[in-house]
């Protein structure tokens, strides 16, 4: 199991993966946006998505938990 | 003169603006939202108002809160600062509904400057030259592929409404711009609600000038020289002096008398700047219009001696324009820096708490400032911190003073960009004035 974790704070501009899609490592999952910009936060493993933590407009803050795969 | 106005922006322009209503003797009204509460502005201020959380469209974008606010205070006019309701022309009609001046042109010029397509066919009108490109904007992307085989790849395709870059991208062949067209417009129709496409000639190689103009009620115009913005990172400038080095004085007053022109004929009042593209040639193609005071503006105000924020007031309550042409003088030179909390490499934003913050200070510098020291740099607004505008009376000793303040600064507790500022200064490119919008990624990003 890895967890995909947000690296700054920010809010959740959009969600590209749903529950149960397979996902390659460096595929981008979330897109975050912070200081007006936008930044992709990708897998880090491959994996199963079990569970999205986030919604799209939802705030994160560095570290947060997005999603977790199996 | 007004006695009281607010000021609907935060950061470092809220600070500016009061500081010369304080100098002229008007009273001011800041607003802030949650996560600005400790900013310097909201000190400065004689009243200040939370209106809401930290979000701009739970804040700084709430129209009729803010107009509220404005009438309970007794305000009598709203300066807009840059970005967030400057370029809103709804914003601007309703202060008119309420009595309260909007500092600015009118409704109807901002809604047809900030149409791009609008725009263009505006200044073709006037008689200034536009990059060739399409008349109105695409329908789809079958129609943007034609049109950019019509006038020639590379070409640049941009939303309609866009701003900073957003929704922007240069093409070189169809495949490109099948690619870029869908995700372009979504983006677009997320930020700005209008997903409108259109396409130009990508100029190579373009410098980026920019004309300030000042004009009032009265059909008065002049321009107040030019600034050179081409050294941006994401399409956002990053470094602005004042005079250009590319221009001579005969370019120099063909891009003025045209921007002037241009002016009068939309019926422009306020202080409003005409962004041109230049190629290699010094051909100029209008860019766009900003119907507002902008960020760069101080490096304008070191060579030419005036205050633009108190000319604005002045043109705003009804006042003649005070100057003519001839009387503008262009003295000395000034070169901005503009501070980012952002990564100096991967210019990726860096929001935190600021832990220590040590300025330079010297001759020719001036800062404006949108933290102190303990301040925290929050992720909900752009990443700019402050601004260093440095003069002196030749540009090889602004950019002789500017290298040694830069050294001094000591920012800690977040990334900012001065290493890269610190770079971009000490380029012998940049010192021979070769500063071409390409100029981060040919340099600096290599």
């Amino acid at each position: 199991m890895a967890n995909i974790q947000s690296n700054m704070a920010g809010s959740v501009w959009k969600i590209l993966v749903n529950v149960g899609d397979e996902v390659t490592e460096g595929q981008d999952v979330v897109i975050l946006e912070s200081m007006k910009m936008e930044i992709p936060i990708a897998a880090e493993a491959s994996g199963i998505v079990k569970e999205i933590k986030v919604s799209e407009g939802d705030f994160v803050n560095e570290e947060d938990e997005l999603v977790i795969l199996e | 003169m007004f006695s009281k106005i607010l000021i609907a922006n935060r950061g470092e322009i809220a600070a500016r603006i009061i500081r010369t209503c304080k100098k002229i003797g008007i009273q001011t009204v800041a607003i802030y939202s949650e996560a600005d509460a400790d900013a310097p502005y909201v000190y400065m201020a004689d009243e200040a108002y939370c209106i809401g959380k930290p979000r701009v469209h739970e804040s700084y974008l709430q129209i009729e809160k803010i107009l509220e606010t404005a009438k309970a205070a007794g305000a009598e006019a709203i300066h807009p600062g840059y970005g967030l309701l400057s370029e809103n022309a709804e914003f601007a009609r309703k202060c008119g509904e309420a009595g309260i001046v909007f500092i600015g042109p009118s409704p109807e010029v901002i809604e047809k400057m900030g149409s791009k397509v609008a725009a263009r066919n505006a200044m073709k009108e006037a008689g200034v030259p536009v990059v060739p490109g399409t008349e109105a904007s695409v329908a789809d992307v079958g129609e943007a592929i034609a049109a950019a085989v019509q006038i020639g790849y590379p070409v640049m395709l941009k939303a309609s409404a866009g701003g900073g870059g957003i929704g922007m991208q240069v093409v070189q062949n169809d495949e490109e711009l099948l690619k870029a067209f869908e995700g372009n417009q979504k983006r677009a129709q997320m930020f700005f609600g209008n997903g409108e496409m259109y396409i130009e000639k990508f100029i190579e190689n373009p410098r980026h000038i920019e004309i300030q103009l000042l004009a009032d009620k009265f059909g008065k115009c002049v321009y107040l020289w030019e600034r050179e913005c081409s050294i941006q990172r994401r399409h956002q400038k990053v470094v602005e002096e004042a005079p250009s080095p590319f221009l001579d004085e005969d370019s120099r007053r063909n891009m003025g008398e045209a921007a002037v022109k241009a002016a009068l004929a939309i019926g422009y009042e306020n202080a409003g700047t005409i962004e041109f593209l230049v190629d290699e040639e010094k051909n100029f193609y209008f860019l766009e219009m900003n119907t507002r005071l902008q960020v760069e503006h101080p490096v304008t105000e070191e060579i030419t001696g005036l205050d633009l924020v108190e000319e604005q007031l002045r043109v705003a309550v009804g006042e003649k324009l005070r100057w003519s042409q001839e009387a503008i003088k262009l003295e000395g030179h000034a070169i901005e820096v503009r501070i980012y909390a952002e990564d100096p490499k991967t210019f990726l934003p860096s929001p935190g708490k600021i832990t220590a913050f040590a300025l330079p200070t010297g001759e020719g510098i001036r800062h404006e400032l949108a933290v102190h020291e303990s301040s925290t740099v929050t992720p909900f607004y752009d990443p700019m911190i402050g601004k260093l505008v440095m003069s002196a009376p030749t540009r090889d000793a602004a950019i002789q003073r500017l290298t040694e303040a830069l050294e001094q600064y000591q920012i800690e507790g977040i990334k900012t960009n001065i290493p890269m500022l610190r770079e971009v200064v000490a380029h012998r490119a940049y010192q021979n004035g070769e500063t071409t919008t390409n100029f981060i990624e040919k340099y600096i990003q290599k």
